[in-house]
């Protein structure tokens, strides 16, 4: 009883956040409310006992990308009037896109309840007693571990990409090199003086 | 269902974690209260002077002293406030800063939740932490405090990956995420004497994620005057003093459980084991905490861009690096944790 009360709570706030995302007027109303979305994802992974993916699910989306989500859309200096006359232009493409995924919804869903072998589809759970980050982890890097390296390689070349793109450098500028600053000697740039009374240098 | 039925599965366990709840949160509170005093006494003594001694016996009343005071004072929203987010924002940094101690063991088997993947759920709640500071700066609608906003959310996000990486560096020492079997692993030697480099990572990371001196740029009162939250005031502002404190301690009890051994005694000989272990912990938790304040005391504040070289080109690479060294070592000796079921 206590599950399904849990469990309706969290779907329920995952689905009103969900909306509030796209119908909020502000767009930083709308981040903090992706990341209730999310939190509340995660309290539907830890019902079902994937407690690692829901540690995860915060840290990386909730820790890291909605925040620099946040830093963004506080800097963007936004007009609200043309951000809404683009809408029922698009509205379209977005209806298209919800009713694709709705039935590819209803397949997945179909497949599950109506073929009679399949339940093998299902995800099986692993029934040897270990936790499930290292269920997680005896899967991913030995069945699936030249896809993991090939996410990995795609990420990288992403984040070089980001680099080189906004990378500029200024002729100008002065920049602190701490390994010149570590590496002077105070002989190169001292002279020490004996200076005579009454003369100066 | 019969009302005993549901009083025996569902009141009477509801009753003992509330009580729980309240074990931890009440002394932690104080603990909050006694730091702000410990901090004036430490740092007035390293700078010779005498620090809080009038309001009761050697000023030890001070703590509340304070907290009447901001308790009477005016609680004042600025008109061009996001009002709902303003008002949220110090509770968000209160709760997150107490919710966070329901994994943390005092002793073997005293934890209020023992749950597989502790280390990752106190890294979550440390990495919620930005949002109240974000939402503060925001709501506000204030230069000085949208400033200091912008630089905790970049110092936070960064100091956060070293902080993952030296987390991983224990676990594969640990070969398990659940904090009381963190510190059962270091039963033969505390974690901090073999991956020194990495406890002074920690260390500092947590400086940085606490926003302490000398990282505290986010409140760095020479140029944005309180920082996020220059605005609050009363009893929001109070929030999140207490929420940084405890915090402060989280951190400290972080470090105390990842490599100093948590609750265990640093021999297990005649005159330490005679010591609780939560006192172990408690004492463990308050030498961090006095490097802490020692380390406010003594370095000046670093600058920006200072700040972000330490984090993305000294500790990133240098912890990373250390990932793969502890993982290289543990498999060329073959000495790799196996898995604890269940």
């Amino acid at each position: 009883m206590v599950q399904a009360i849990a469990f309706y709570a969290f779907a329920f706030v995952t689905i009103a956040a969900g909306v509030m995302v796209v119908s909020s007027r502000n767009p930083v109303h709308s981040v903090l409310y992706l990341i209730l979305a999310f939190f509340n994802a995660a309290g539907l992974f830890v019902l079902i006992g994937a407690e690692f993916i829901a540690m995860i699910l915060v840290v990386v989306y909730v820790g890291a990308v909605a925040v620099l989500f946040l830093f963004v859309v506080m800097m963007l200096d936004i007009n609200f009037v043309e951000l809404r006359q683009g809408f029922m232009q698009y509205l379209p493409i977005g209806a298209l896109l919800g009713l694709i995924l709705l039935v590819e919804l209803f397949f997945v869903i179909g497949i599950w309840s109506f073929l009679e072998d399949g339940s093998m589809l299902t995800a099986v759970i692993p029934v040897q007693n270990i936790t499930n980050t290292h269920a997680l982890g005896n899967v991913l890097y030995t069945k699936y571990v030249y896809l993991f390296q090939a996410a990995g390689l795609i990420l990288l070349i992403a984040m070089i990409g980001a680099i080189v793109l906004t990378l500029r450098s200024r002729p100008g500028a002065r920049k602190q090199k701490i390994a010149d600053q570590l590496s002077r000697r105070s002989e190169d740039i001292l002279d020490v003086v004996k200076v005579k009374e009454g003369e100066g240098v | 269902m019969e009302f005993s039925e549901f009083l025996d599965t569902y009141l009477v366990p509801t009753a003992i974690t509330v009580a729980q709840i309240f074990a931890i949160i009440v002394p932690l509170l104080v603990a909050v209260a006694y730091l702000t005093y410990f901090e004036r006494k430490v740092i007035a003594s390293m700078q010779l002077r005498k620090g809080p001694n009038v309001v009761g016996p050697f000023g030890l009343l001070q703590p509340l002293a304070d907290g009447a005071k901001l308790f009477i004072k005016e609680t004042i929203l600025p008109s061009g406030a996001n009002k709902i987010l303003f008002a949220m924002a110090p509770m968000l940094t209160f709760i997150l800063s107490l919710i966070a101690w329901a994994v943390i063991p005092f002793d073997a088997g005293m934890v209020l939740a023992d749950i597989n993947v502790g280390i990752l759920y106190l890294f979550a709640i440390s990495s919620l932490g930005v949002y109240g500071v974000i939402m503060a700066g925001w709501a506000s609608n204030s230069k000085y405090a949208f400033l200091g906003a912008l630089r905790s959310a970049a110092q936070m996000v960064s100091y956060e990956v070293s902080i993952g990486f030296v987390i991983i560096t224990v676990l594969l020492c640990v070969g398990s995420l659940n904090l009381s079997a963190i510190v059962e692993a270091q039963k033969t030697i505390w974690f901090a004497i073999p991956l020194l480099p990495m406890f002074i990572i920690f260390f500092v990371s947590a400086l940085a994620e606490t926003n302490r001196a000398p990282f505290d740029l986010p409140e760095g009162e020479s140029e944005l005057v309180a920082g996020y939250f220059v605005e609050y005031s009363s009893m929001t502002f109070a929030l999140f003093f207490l929420g940084e404190y405890a915090n402060m301690i989280l951190m400290s009890g972080m470090t105390a459980v990842l490599f100093l051994g948590g609750w265990l005694p640093p021999m297990d000989i005649a005159p330490f084991n005679w010591i609780p272990g939560p006192i172990w912990f408690f004492i463990k938790i308050s030498l961090v905490l006095f490097c802490f304040l020692w380390v406010r005391a003594t370095f000046p504040r670093y600058r920006y861009d200072q700040l972000m070289r330490l984090g993305w080109k000294v500790f990133l690479p240098l912890s990373l690096a250390w990932v793969v060294i502890t993982a290289g070592v543990l498999v060329a000796f073959d000495i790799v944790p196996t898995p604890l079921s269940g």
